[in-house]
Formats: structure tokens, C-alpha cells, sequence
């Protein structure tokens, strides 16, 4: 019996008015876990009931622990007929099961109804007591710690980073069982909710044990996402990196449960730990990890769960396709054998190593300094895939999760086999890391996946950026969790060759394949910075910018939006239409990608998202980036304009008045953005390398030829300047929709990154918010270009209304701007955006530059050479007017937010007489102005809304908007009662939304995400005292709340 | 292309004030727009119509789904869907409860009920208020006037309580509420020139004096949640029987023969009207003394403005006694009483002019 859950239930408040009669309800609580279930007394006649029930103590199974949510239903007891259910509240006790998170959930939550939405709240008091078991074969994995994070999170420390986990279970999907047809569309919800929850649970806790088998005891950047395949089946699917962490002891101070790392992770009371070496695998004890160090592709038992990707199934392209012939250069063969023989070691027999040599992948976007060490590109790839649902009832009794089988009374059997799922994704990553391989590189680095599913289509999108990682900093076990780690940038601090004595802040760029034997045409030059190493001149990446990259000026959004038409087929015509267009959308998301930065006059893009949307009669891709010039790649060149009939003359003309229009945005936005790099002749870069044509390096390759590389040929032309053919009305329309792009409002800065490139002045003030629009297209003349101008129009309307709503905080930026397409009809697009506004303080930024200007002139006097690679910690106002130095170059690092004193400390506006406590929802992994001294769990939740009263709820609209209302109240209810102030990495990873107003009907699902914490503002951090045990303060006030 | 869905929602509830007020005002979506175009907030920001549009659609309906909770303001306070900062709750509520002079005027005193609903539409009209707010507002006294009621304690207090208002519209409100329940009548022609202010400064001084809870001498300014047995929505029944008393001081002819040789000994030369006054005082004094006594019916209750008017303010007014005359005059009048040796009713005089000559002086005004 390795587990006590305690459950308490103590009032109600707000119920809804359950009898006419008396205008009153007799409220009474079903508190279920498992099968388990207990009921409180029947409360009489109030809407404010105060049960202050005994403990009702389920014993359990940690697995189940993982597995299961808490079920609170509470109902209104009826003596005649039946009982009413008002609604429920699901908890996740998982943030209880490790030592480090909550120790208690308490708080008042929403009691929720599917179709009536929240109505009333709850006071709940949960606890766990874990036993110690040592069973080595167990299938818990209580202990490893879960983030969304995609970097290291703030106040831990990475040890080890071992690499990729991932794993996915199927499940049938309640809303399609034949049980539908009779039940209520409630029971079809819960039970559809209560599916997920479960699932998700096991998912993790699958996810967890892979972890400790790979000696790690945590997973950042973890990803779930939901296929809703419909007929055939439910998929919950979910990636990660797996770590080891040290919790840093600067943050140990603030919280008395754990006074130093080392002692803090024995201290774990219950925590069943087959393998010792797990958890004394701190900075002390190097020795025992150095074999595992460099474990990207860290192998783990397959056999112990019947959903994993079973290998043997991948075809052909495993290793060695790219390593063949196109990797040269000596220091990058010395490079990739380290990291072989690495593996090797780890792997055992060279059998094993084969079948285990997994994916190199990391789910991170920001790494820890000096991680990082090449960057090749952006690699993506795609296949389109039919859903078919499988009757075999042979299957039956081979299939499965059990465990689902087990506690779902009303799934008799799984429809559907993992395996299929599962090869279909390592089928995917394969053809990504071949094209790693391609480009040079050993990893990927901020790797993710995506679907997209219509009827029985479904597109499954891999896309990451392939890099070379530093072995050997991996392996002395000193991977900082960023806080203290800006010293390690020294020179010499490297091993690799040639690298020794680079200034920080171009290494990154510098290509990680042969110039002269590279996987495709580029056009390469001396790195601006250092003049020593070869650099592209675009480089494109989904990862976030390195803290140590210097870029000049200001970063900004960049979106390619395109649709494309398709005839509507059926099953494999379908799939083959689909499978025909993608390259072809590809190719031309990504020369809009390359004109508009270029118009942007900028050279590189960082955290690149390409979506590929799949509808019944068309398909949509929106890439969306954030555009940076950087240092070390060389200045864009121009647009130019071509005409193809050069002896019209008005045509002509037209052509000289759009060159110039052109001229004028580049110029314009040069200006705008603060792009304006120093002049460096051209004998220090040395002439480029002589390159007819030029190149962009995307790889991808898309359906189901993954043995094959499909490169397109994305050359537009010459040398410098970026020729732009008009030869068709087509090619016009792309060169006015260019042009149709409006820079957002001064004050106003927008990004998909953590944080703008160019400014390092974050308020405490931010706002979090998700907009969803859905447009009707109209269904006459309906062509590829009124589509793309519908689209464009569509996602321009949004970010303008964005700044308009978010005027009063001027100024500011928006960043992790999100945005998802999916088009739910035939003629719907439904366009959803989540993203952060925070402001900045623009008079401290002139404050900061003059320093360091100062500082930097002093410097310059002593040391001339040194002037161009000093990072200036410049952060104009957008007058930009520095008499002191022509060149704006920012370091991003200054940017980040551990420069806590960079912050302006503006005290949050008192609260003092609410009773409800704020909490902060943020899509990224940082506060401003605050640093978070705890990680309290990962929040993961699932919401079914569903009404048959449309127009009574105020139409889609009010219908969707109270449900997003009532998801961010949930889940801020959840963090409130886990003693935290905030939600950060916050993502909405779907948000499906159905309507049919002829029958008065909308259903929507949301799925969301985020690691719950506790921050503490930077300007309160010097009153509260070491001592202070900052989460004892929540129990009280949940008292506190109860006396009310 | 149409947008069939349009939403935003923020961690934090944006609140924009103009288009709260907007909102407020009773104008649709559209003729929200069409004001917000006017004010110039194109310009300013380099918005579009259509931005403006979907903005304005956006508040709005968030508003719609605050007013729910607006209704019992503590729920605001206490709900988790909405994080609204505590200032911003604040001024919510406050504005929410806010109510427009026109309308206050054409409703204090009538019976909150749903018969006045149906002259919502006339007031609105008449006011220039749209029908809408009108609504709100009558919908707010009514919501108001049925939680206080029947509860003990003040009755600012009480509305400061449960409704979470501002000391000042609590009082406000306490004035609302108690005009409607003694259902004083001021629509009535003449007594069109008084403003709410002047309704309220009155209804305040009736409800510390002369309601229940005046008795046994309580400080001027009750602490706010206090829970004394104390009545403040009618008037002390007891204290208008008594006031029955207060007739000798006219039909006793040789005590208001007094009273006038002492008024008029104390005032003389000190007055620019004296002549005036002295030719009326005979009239001035049955005239107060009969709406005292005559109080104890409901229906002279209601006209106790309008009698007010007629019996004091008017024939002052006729005769142009300036403001400070009349204040001197009843501040003499009710002195003298002191010295009528023949008067017994000391107390229940004071407690009777004390109120009186503070409502009459603020209405004597034009």
C-alpha cells in the first residue's frame, strides 16, 4: 500500500439555486478516487454550505496515485428523485507525489459543469502520505519532476541533460462509442474528460519511468498534445527532455524544506530509488556519470510498455545515411567520433547501440552557456498519413494499456494499436535526423510535433534545428542552470579546436558543415564578428536567441500566411493531393519568410514555427518567427525587382515605383528596428565565397518518401540583392502583400521568442491573453489569391486589435506570440492567438546605454580591436538618437531576466482587501521583475463546454469567451490552492472549437499546460527573511478564506 | 469575409473606462463605435473602424457578463473567473451604481415598483436618458431598496455593506431609499426646483432625527456596521404622534402671541425684511406647526415637501426674504420656543426644527 491520499471536503459558496421552491440546495459532495468513493453529509438548505467534513482517506497504489485525478462531484440531494448533479472538480495530485513541489493542496476551486460552466466553488483540502516500497519492477514513477519549461527552469541547475523522451498511448474515443447514442451529452463529456485525465496521467507516468531509467529525475520541456482522431480513436501523445537537476542552493535559502542540493535530494521521505546513482549525481560525484554523460540518445528498456515505438519497425534511413561523403572537416569528425564513442560506451553491445542510438533531440529552446555550439538550420519534416480505424477484434487481447482497460468500466476493448502511431512518429524523426545529419549535425535542438487532422487526414509535422552540442561540457557534469554561468564563457573553456579564442556571441552561427563539401549550395562568408570562421548569410532556427548572441537593433514578428485550394477527395486521392501541395507550400512560406526579412533588413529568425493546416477543400501554413540581425552574419542585401518584359514602358515605370516602395519599407524599417550596423570595409571580411546562386537552408522533405531527402532549390538570384521576378499577375499580388504588412504602433513591439531581442527593461506589468477569431469565407470566387489575402487580412486584423486593446500599456511588447489555425468547417478559419504583453520602462533604457557607452568608450580608448565585439549593452528609446556610437549592437544576455538589477522594481499595486490572491499566467519561463523560488507541479488540464442555449449564452462569441474565462480561472484556482502566485510556460495547446447555431449547439475543448510556481518581486525579495517559509503562508489563508 | 467569433481574453479582465461609461450610458455597440469615432481615438491610435468595432463588441460583452456579478457586488469580490484588480473592481461597482440626477428626480419617491417600470419609457424620453440605463438604474434602487428593507442597523451603512459603495452614494442610496419608502412626493411642479442634493441633505437629516433609531440620543455619525436596534427606513411612529403636542404653539393664542413679541424683539433692526415678517409670522408659524402636527397621516407624510414649499419656502420667497433673513428668523424662531414658559415639549421641539430648519434652509433657493 505505498499511498495515502487525504481528502477534506470543508465548504461551498456561490452554489446555483438547485430548488425552485425554496430558492435553495441541498448540496452534498461525492469525493471519488479510483473506485473508492465517500460522500458528505446532505447540507441543508444553503447556497453556502459548510460540510467541514472528517478526512475521508483513500489507500492506493502509487501508480494509481499518477494515474488517477481526485473526483469531487457535488449534487443536490433530492428525496424523491434523482440526485442533481450541480458539477465537478478534477485535481491532479501528481504536484504531491515529489517532495520538492507542493506539500498540500488547498483552496477554494471552481465547481464546473460541462454544460453549464463553472457554477459555485468549492473548499478542498488534499494531502499525500507516500510509503517507501523498493519494488524494483515497478510501473510508478513518482519523484520525476515535470516542466513545461523549455529551458532550464530558473532555480535548478542541470546536471546532466540525457536527451529525448517521448511516448504516447490510444485510446477509443468516448464521444464516438455506440454508448453515446444513449447517454447524455454530460456523461459523454466526463467520461470524455475523465479518459484524458487518465491518459495524461499515464502518459507522464510512462514518460517518468523511461526518465529514471535513463538515471534522470526530471523532464523540461514537455510537451502533450491530443490527437482527436475522431472514429479512430484518441491519441494523447507527449515529448520531453529527460535531466538530472540540482536544485541551486541560492534558491534553497529562500525555502527552509531544503537547505543545500545534495541533502535536499535524499531528504525525498517515501521515494522508492532503485538505482542510488539517480540521485547522488551532483557536482560532488562526477565520476560514476561521466559514462552516461552524453546520453542524448540514451537507450532505455522498450520492452516494458506495450505503446513504445518498437524500432525494428523504422525502415531503412537509420544512421550513417548522412555521414557518408558529406561530412568533412577534421575538427568536425573528430567531434562527431567523441560523440560516438560516447554513445558507444553507453550503449554496451553493438547491437544495442544500434536499436538504441535513439534521437538525438531536445525539446529545449534556451540552453544553459556554451550548450550550444553550432547552429545548421532549421530541419522539418512531414507526412501525411490515413487515419483507418482497426477492426481486428485478433488485436483485442494483445492491445493495450491494461491499465486503461482496467479502470475504464465502460472501454471493453482498445480499438486502435499505439504501435501504429508510434511508427509513424519514429518514421518522422528519423527523416529529421538524417537531416541533421545532413547539415552537419549531431542534434536537434528545440524539436517539436505537430498534427493536423481532418476527417481521416492527418498530417504529422516534425520541425527543430539541427545543431552541434559540446560533449565535453556535457560531461564534466557542470551544466549550469544559467543562474551563475555567465563566467564560464571563457576562452579556452572549449575544447574544440579551433574555437579556443573566439569572442563570445558568433560561435553559434558559424557553420557546423564543410564549406566545400556542403549538403547544398550557400552562400558563405567570414563571420563579421571574428572574421575567422565561415557564416551563412540567413540563418533561420526554432530555438530561442542565445543569451551570449549579440544582435544590433531591435527584433520583430515575422509571418509568412499562405493558403493553398484543394479538391476535395477521399482517403488516399485525399492524401496524395495533400502530400503534392506541401512542398510546394513550403517552398513558398519560406521565400515569404526570406522577403519579408529581408524587408525587415535583418538576417536571421529565431523560434521559426512553421504550421501546415489541413482542411477539406484547402490547405493553410503559417510560419511565424522573429526576425534579428545579428552581428556575425553579414548585412542583408536589397530586394530587387525584376520585370520580365523590359521594353513596355509604363510597365517599366511601375516596376521603378514598386523598387522603390521597397527601397523605402527597408529603409524605413532599418530605422524602426535600430538596424544600423557598423560600416566594416569590405578587405577584413575578405570577399565572400564565390556562390552563383544562393541558397537558404531548409531542409525538409514531406509524405511518406522519408528515405529522401527532397531539397528544394530556393534561389532567387544573385548575389547581394534579392531578385524578385514579375512575370505573372501572381508574383505581383506577393510583391503587394509584402508591402501590406503594417508595423505595429510606436510603443508597440511584438515577438514569438521568451523575449525581445533589444530590450532589457521589463517591467513588472504583464498581461497574458488568448484571442480566438473565426472567419466565414464567402463561397464565391473563392481562388488562391483572395484566400491568401482573406488569411493575411485575417491575421493582420488581429494583431492590430491586439494593439489597440493593449494601448494603455504602451510601452510594450508583445512576446511568445502563438498563433493556431485550424479550420473547423469548410469555409471557417479559426485563428487563435495567446501571447504576453509586458511593458517596458523606455527612460531606464536610456539610463543603462550611457553607462555602458561610457563604459564601452573607456574601454575602446585602451583597446581599439575590441570596440566592434564588445557586446554595447544599448537599448534605444525609438528616437535612437546616441551621439556616442553609431553602432547599436545589444547583448541579448543583458536582456534575459536573471539581470535582476536591470529591472525596474515597481511594487505590484496592493491587493490587501481582496480575498481572492492574483496569480500570474505568463506563456514564458520567467516573471519580470520577480524571481521564482519554487516550482510547485506541472498544471495540465482538460475542459469539455458544450451548450444547446447558443443565442441565450450570447452566441459563439459569449459562449467561448466565458469558457477561456473560466479555463484561466481554473487553472488559476488550481495554482492558488497549490500554494502558488503564478503560472509560467503556459501554453493553450488546443482549442477545438464546433458550432451548429441551426440547433442552437456549440461544443468546445481546450487543453492547457504551464508549471505552477511561487515568485517573489525582486523589490520584496530584501524584506522577506531566509527564514520566513514562504509556502506555510497558503494553508492560512486557505483558513482564512474557509472563516468567511 | 466575416468574422463569425471575436474574442479576447486576458488573464487580467481589461477594463476601458470610456467604453464602461459608454456602456453604462445605455448606447448599442454600434452607436458606441459611432462616438468612439468621434472622439477622435482613430486618430490617435491609427486604428480601424473595424478594430473599433470588434473592441467595442469585445467590452461589451464582458460587461454583460459582469453584470451578473455586479448585482451583489460581494460576489465580484469573491469569484475566480474574473481577476480584476481591487481598484478596478472598485470603480466597477461604483460607476455601476451610479444613477443620473434627471432620472433620480423623476423617480425619488415613487413606489419602486413595477407599475413606475412602465413610465420608464416617458422618463426616458423626458430625461434624455436612454431607456437602457434608465433601466439599470431603476433596477439598482430597486435591488438596493429590497436588500435594505427589512434590516436592522443604518441604513447607509448597511447599503455600504452589502452593495460595497462609496460612503458617499452609500448615502445617496440611504436617501433613495428612504424617499421611496415614505414614498415623499417631489414630482409635483413646484418642487421641481430642488435638485437630488437637496432631497438627500434632507432625507440624511430625517433619517438621523426622526426615524427609530434617532432615539436615545446616538452620535450624529453612527459607526458604519453597527448593529443597534435601530430602524432608519421609517419614521419613528412614536415621535409624529407626539408632535400632535406642538398644535398649542398656534391654537394657544397667547402663546404664539409670545413667541411672535420674542421673535420679533430678538430680530429687530437685524432684519431687512422685518416688516414682511412680522405681517407673517402668524401665517409662517401654523404653517410649520400644522405640517408637524398633521403627521401622523400617510398621506400628509407624502406632501411634507410640498407643504414645506407652500407653507414656508413660497411665501418667504414671494416677499424676498434674502437666504440670510431666513436662516436669522428660524434660528430665532425655534430658540424662543425656550422661553415660552408655558411649553412643555422642549425636546420634541428641538428634534422637530432642529431637522426642519436645516431642510428648509437648503431649499430656499431658487
Amino acid at each position: 500500500m505505498p499511498g495515502k491520499l487525504k481528502v477534506k471536503i470543508v465548504a461551498g459558496r456561490h452554489l446555483p439555486v438547485m430548488d425552485r421552491a425554496s430558492d435553495l440546495t441541498d448540496a452534498f459532495v461525492e469525493v471519488k478516487f479510483g473506485n473508492m468513493t465517500f460522500k458528505t453529509d446532505v447540507y441543508h438548505k444553503s447556497l453556502n454550505p459548510q460540510w467541514n467534513s472528517e478526512w475521508f482517506k483513500f489507500e492506493v497504489d502509487d501508480e494509481d496515485l499518477q494515474d488517477e485525478p481526485l473526483q469531487i462531484t457535488v449534487l443536490d440531494h433530492d428525496t424523491y428523485s434523482a440526485n442533481d448533479a450541480i458539477g465537478k472538480v478534477y485535481i491532479d495530485i501528481d504536484p504531491l507525489l515529489y517532495s520538492e513541489a507542493a506539500t498540500v493542496i488547498s483552496g477554494w476551486f471552481p465547481i464546473y459543469d460541462t454544460i453549464h460552466g463553472i457554477r459555485g466553488e468549492i473548499n478542498v483540502v488534499v494531502k499525500v502520505d507516500l510509503f517507501n516500497d523498493l519494488n524494483r519492477f515497478r510501473q510508478s514513477s513518482c519523484g520525476v519532476k515535470f516542466f513545461c519549461t523549455t529551458s532550464i527552469p530558473k532555480c535548478y541547475r542541470a546536471v546532466i541533460i540525457h536527451g529525448f523522451v517521448e511516448e504516447l498511448v490510444v485510446n477509443e474515443d468516448p464521444e464516438y462509442q455506440w454508448i453515446d447514442r444513449i447517454r447524455t451529452p454530460r456523461a459523454s463529456n466526463e467520461a470524455r474528460q475523465r479518459l484524458i485525465s487518465l491518459m495524461s496521467g499515464e502518459l507522464q507516468r510512462k514518460i517518468g519511468l523511461k526518465v529514471l531509467e535513463m538515471r534522470g529525475n526530471a523532464v523540461v520541456g514537455y510537451l502533450q498534445c491530443f490527437d482527436l482522431e475522431g472514429e479512430s480513436g484518441l491519441v494523447v501523445r507527449a515529448i520531453g527532455t529527460a535531466c538530472t537537476l540540482d536544485k541551486l542552493s541560492s534558491t534553497a535559502a529562500f525555502l527552509p524544506a531544503c537547505n543545500s542540493p545534495s541533502k535536499e535530494m535524499k531528504e525525498i521521505p517515501f521515494n522508492e530509488d532503485p538505482n542510488p546513482n539517480t540521485h547522488s549525481s551532483g557536482p560532488s560525484t562526477p565520476l560514476k556519470n561521466q559514462t552516461y554523460s552524453f546520453s542524448p540518445s540514451k537507450s532505455y528498456s522498450r520492452q516494458s510498455s506495450s505503446s513504445d515505438t518498437d524500432l525494428s519497425l523504422t525502415p531503412k534511413t537509420g544512421m550513417g545515411s548522412g555521414s557518408a561523403g558529406k561530412e568533412g572537416g577534421p575538427f568536425k569528425a573528430l567531434l562527431r567520433q567523441q560523440t560516438q564513442s560516447a554513445l558507444e560506451q553507453r550503449g554496451g553491445s553493438p547491437h544495442r547501440f544500434c536499436r538504441n542510438r535513439e534521437f538525438p533531440f531536445f525539446t529545449l529552446t534556451a540552453f544553459p552557456p556554451g550548450f550550444l555550439v553550432h547552429v545548421g538550420g532549421v530541419v522539418s519534416a512531414r507526412s501525411v498519413k490515413l487515419l483507418d480505424r482497426i477492426h481486428n477484434p485478433a488485436f483485442v487481447g494483445i492491445m493495450g494499456n491494461t491499465r486503461s482497460y482496467k479502470l475504464l468500466d465502460w472501454n471493453s476493448f482498445n480499438s486502435d494499436e499505439p504501435e501504429t502511431r508510434d511508427a509513424w512518429w519514429a518514421e518522422i524523426r528519423q527523416e529529421i535526423k538524417s537531416h541533421a545529419k545532413a547539415l552537419g549535425c549531431h542534434a536537434v535542438v528545440g524539436y517539436s510535433e505537430s498534427t493536423s487532422i481532418c476527417e481521416e487526414v492527418c498530417i504529422l509535422s516534425a520541425s527543430g534545428t539541427a545543431a552541434v552540442l559540446n560533449p565535453r561540457f556535457l560531461q564534466d557534469g557542470t551544466v549550469e542552470g544559467c543562474l551563475e554561468q555567465r563566467l564560464s564563457w571563457q576562452p579556452g573553456f572549449f575544447s574544440i579546436g579551433q574555437e579556443e579564442n573566439l569572442p563570445a556571441g558568433c560561435g553559434f552561427c558559424h557553420i557546423p558543415y564543410d564549406e566545400l563539401n556542403m549538403p547544398f549550395p550557400a552562400h558563405l562568408t567570414y563571420c563579421y564578428s571574428c572574421r575567422k570562421q565561415k557564416v551563412p548569410d540567413v540563418l533561420f532556427t526554432t530555438i530561442d536567441l542565445p543569451t551570449d548572441a549579440t544582435v544590433i537593433g531591435k527584433g520583430c514578428l515575422i509571418q509568412a500566411r499562405l493558403c493553398r485550394l484543394k479538391k476535395k477527395a477521399q482517403a488516399e486521392a485525399n492524401a496524395t493531393a495533400i502530400s503534392n501541395l506541401l512542398p510546394f507550400m513550403e517552398y513558398e512560406v519560406h521565400t515569404q519568410l526570406m522577403n519579408k526579412l529581408k524587408l525587415k533588413g535583418m538576417n536571421a529568425l529565431f523560434g521559426l514555427r512553421i504550421q501546415i493546416t489541413v482542411g477539406e477543400n484547402m490547405l493553410m501554413g503559417l510560419a511565424s518567427a522573429t526576425g534579428v540581425y545579428l552581428t556575425a552574419l553579414p548585412t542583408p542585401g536589397g530586394i530587387q525587382i525584376a520585370g520580365k518584359t523590359p521594353n513596355d514602358g509604363s510597365y517599366e515605370q511601375h516596376i521603378s515605383h514598386m523598387q522603390k516602395k521597397i527601397n523605402d519599407t527597408i529603409a524605413k524599417n532599418k530605422e524602426l528596428y535600430e538596424i544600423n550596423p557598423p560600416e566594416i570595409p569590405e578587405e577584413i571580411i575578405g570577399s565572400p565565397i564565390p556562390e552563383p546562386r544562393q541558397r537558404s537552408r531548409l531542409l525538409r522533405s514531406q509524405s511518406e518518401s522519408s528515405d529522401e531527402v527532397i531539397e528544394l532549390d530556393l534561389s532567387h538570384g544573385k548575389k547581394d540583392a534579392f531578385v524578385l521576378e514579375i512575370d505573372d499577375t501572381d508574383a505581383m499580388e506577393d510583391v503587394h502583400s509584402l508591402l501590406t504588412d503594417v508595423p505595429p504602433p510606436s510603443g508597440f513591439y511584438s515577438c514569438n521568442t521568451e523575449i525581445m531581442p533589444g530590450i532589457n527593461n521589463w517591467t513588472s506589468e504583464i498581461q497574458m491573453f488568448t484571442s480566438v477569431r473565426v472567419s466565414r469565407l464567402s463561397n464565391i470566387n473563392l481562388t488562391n489569391q483572395t484566400l491568401n489575402k482573406n488569411f493575411n487580412d485575417l491575421c493582420e486584423n488581429l494583431l492590430k486589435s491586439l494593439y489597440f486593446k493593449l494601448r494603455s500599456m504602451i510601452p510594450c511588447c508583445l512576446c511568445h506570440v502563438n498563433f493556431t489555425v485550424s479550420l473547423p468547417e469548410d469555409e471557417l478559419i479559426q485563428v487563435t492567438v495567446t501571447a504576453v504583453a509586458i511593458t517596458f520602462d523606455k527612460h531606464q533604457a536610456v539610463q543603462t546605454t550611457k553607462t555602458h557607452v561610457e563604459k564601452s568608450l573607456q574601454r575602446a580608448s585602451t583597446d581599439n580591436e575590441e570596440l566592434l565585439q564588445f557586446p554595447l549593452e544599448l537599448c534605444t528609446d525609438s528616437l535612437g538618437s546616441h551621439p556616442f556610437s553609431p553602432a547599436k549592437a545589444v547583448s541579448v544576455e543583458k536582456a534575459s531576466p536573471l539581470t535582476e538589477g536591470h529591472f525596474r522594481q515597481r511594487s505590484a499595486p496592493a491587493c490587501a482587501n481582496s480575498t481572492v490572491g492574483v496569480v500570474k499566467m505568463t506563456p514564458l519561463s520567467f516573471i519580470p521583475g520577480a524571481k521564482i523560488t519554487k516550482y510547485l507541479g506541472i498544471i495540465n488540464m482538460f475542459f469539455i463546454r458544450e451548450t444547446t442555449s447558443l443565442r441565450e449564452e450570447g452566441g459563439v462569441s459569449g459562449f467561448l469567451h466565458a469558457f477561456i474565462a473560466e479555463v484561466f480561472a481554473m487553472v488559476r484556482a488550481h495554482v492558488a490552492a497549490l500554494g502558488g502566485n503564478a503560472v509560467v510556460s503556459y501554453i493553450m495547446k488546443q482549442c477545438v472549437f464546433m458550432e451548429n447555431p441551426n440547433k442552437n449547439q456549440a461544443q468546445c475543448l481546450i487543453n492547457v499546460s504551464g508549471d505552477a510556481v511561487i515568485f517573489v518581486r525582486e523589490s520584496e525579495l530584501e524584506i522577506i527573511s531566509t527564514q520566513q517559509p514562504i509556502a506555510s503562508c497558503q494553508p492560512a489563508c486557505g483558513g482564512g478564506e474557509i472563516a468567511t | 469575409m466575416t468574422n463569425e467569433l471575436d474574442i479576447f481574453v486576458g488573464n487580467t479582465t481589461l477594463i476601458d473606462e470610456d467604453v464602461y461609461r459608454l456602456w453604462l450610458d445605455g448606447y448599442s455597440v454600434s452607436d458606441a463605435v459611432g462616438l468612439r469615432v468621434r472622439s477622435g481615438i482613430l486618430e490617435q491610435t491609427g486604428a480601424t473602424a473595424g478594430v473599433l468595432q470588434s473592441d467595442t463588441m469585445d467590452h461589451y460583452r464582458t460587461f454583460h457578463m459582469l453584470e451578473r456579478l455586479l448585482h451583489t457586488p460581494p460576489k465580484l469580490l469573491h469569484q475566480l473567473v474574473f481577476q480584476i484588480p481591487p481598484s478596478r473592481q472598485a470603480l466597477l461597482i461604483e460607476r455601476y451604481y451610479a444613477f443620473d440626477e434627471a432620472f433620480v428626480r423623476e423617480v425619488l419617491g415613487k413606489k419602486l415598483s413595477k407599475g413606475t417600470k412602465k413610465d420608464l419609457d416617458d422618463i426616458s424620453t423626458k430625461t434624455g436618458v436612454t431607456l437602457k440605463s434608465c433601466r439599470r438604474q431603476f433596477d439598482n434602487f430597486k435591488r438596493v431598496f429590497k436588500v435594505v428593507e427589512e434590516m436592522r442597523g443604518s441604513l447607509a451603512g448597511n447599503i455600504q455593506q452589502h452593495f460595497l459603495l462609496s460612503d458617499r452614494l452609500a448615502r445617496d442610496y440611504a436617501a433613495v431609499v428612504f424617499f421611496a419608502n415614505n414614498r415623499f412626493e417631489t414630482g409635483k411642479k413646484k418642487l421641481q426646483y430642488l435638485t437630488f442634493g437637496d432631497l438627500a441633505f434632507c432625507a440624511e437629516l430625517m433619517i438621523q432625527n426622526w426615524t427609530p433609531g434617532a432615539v436615545g440620543e446616538q452620535p450624529p455619525d453612527p459607526p458604519p456596521y453597527s448593529q443597534v436596534d435601530d430602524m432608519d427606513v421609517d419614521l419613528d411612529k412614536e415621535f409624529l404622534q407626539d408632535l400632535k403636542e406642538l398644535k398649542v404653539l398656534v391654537a394657544d393664542k397667547d402663546l404664539l402671541d409670545l413667541h411672535k413679541s420674542l421673535v420679533c424683539t430678538a430680530l429687530r433692526g437685524k432684519l431687512s425684511v422685518f416688516p414682511e415678517m412680522e405681517a407673517n409670522f402668524k401665517n409662517l408659524s401654523r404653517g410649520l406647526v400644522n405640517i408637524a402636527s398633521k403627521l401622523t397621516h400617510t398621506k400628509d407624510v407624502r406632501d411634507l415637501f410640498v407643504d414645506l414649499v407652500e407653507k414656508f419656502i413660497e411665501p418667504c420667497r414671494s416677499d424676498r426674504w434674502p437666504l440670510n433673513d431666513v436662516r436669522l428668523f428660524l434660528n430665532q424662531y425655534s430658540a424662543s420656543v425656550h422661553s415660552l414658559d408655558g411649553f412643555r415639549h422642549q425636546a420634541l421641539w428641538d428634534r422637530y426644527m432642529v431637522t426642519l430648519r436645516s431642510c428648509l434652509l437648503r431649499m430656499y433657493h431658487d
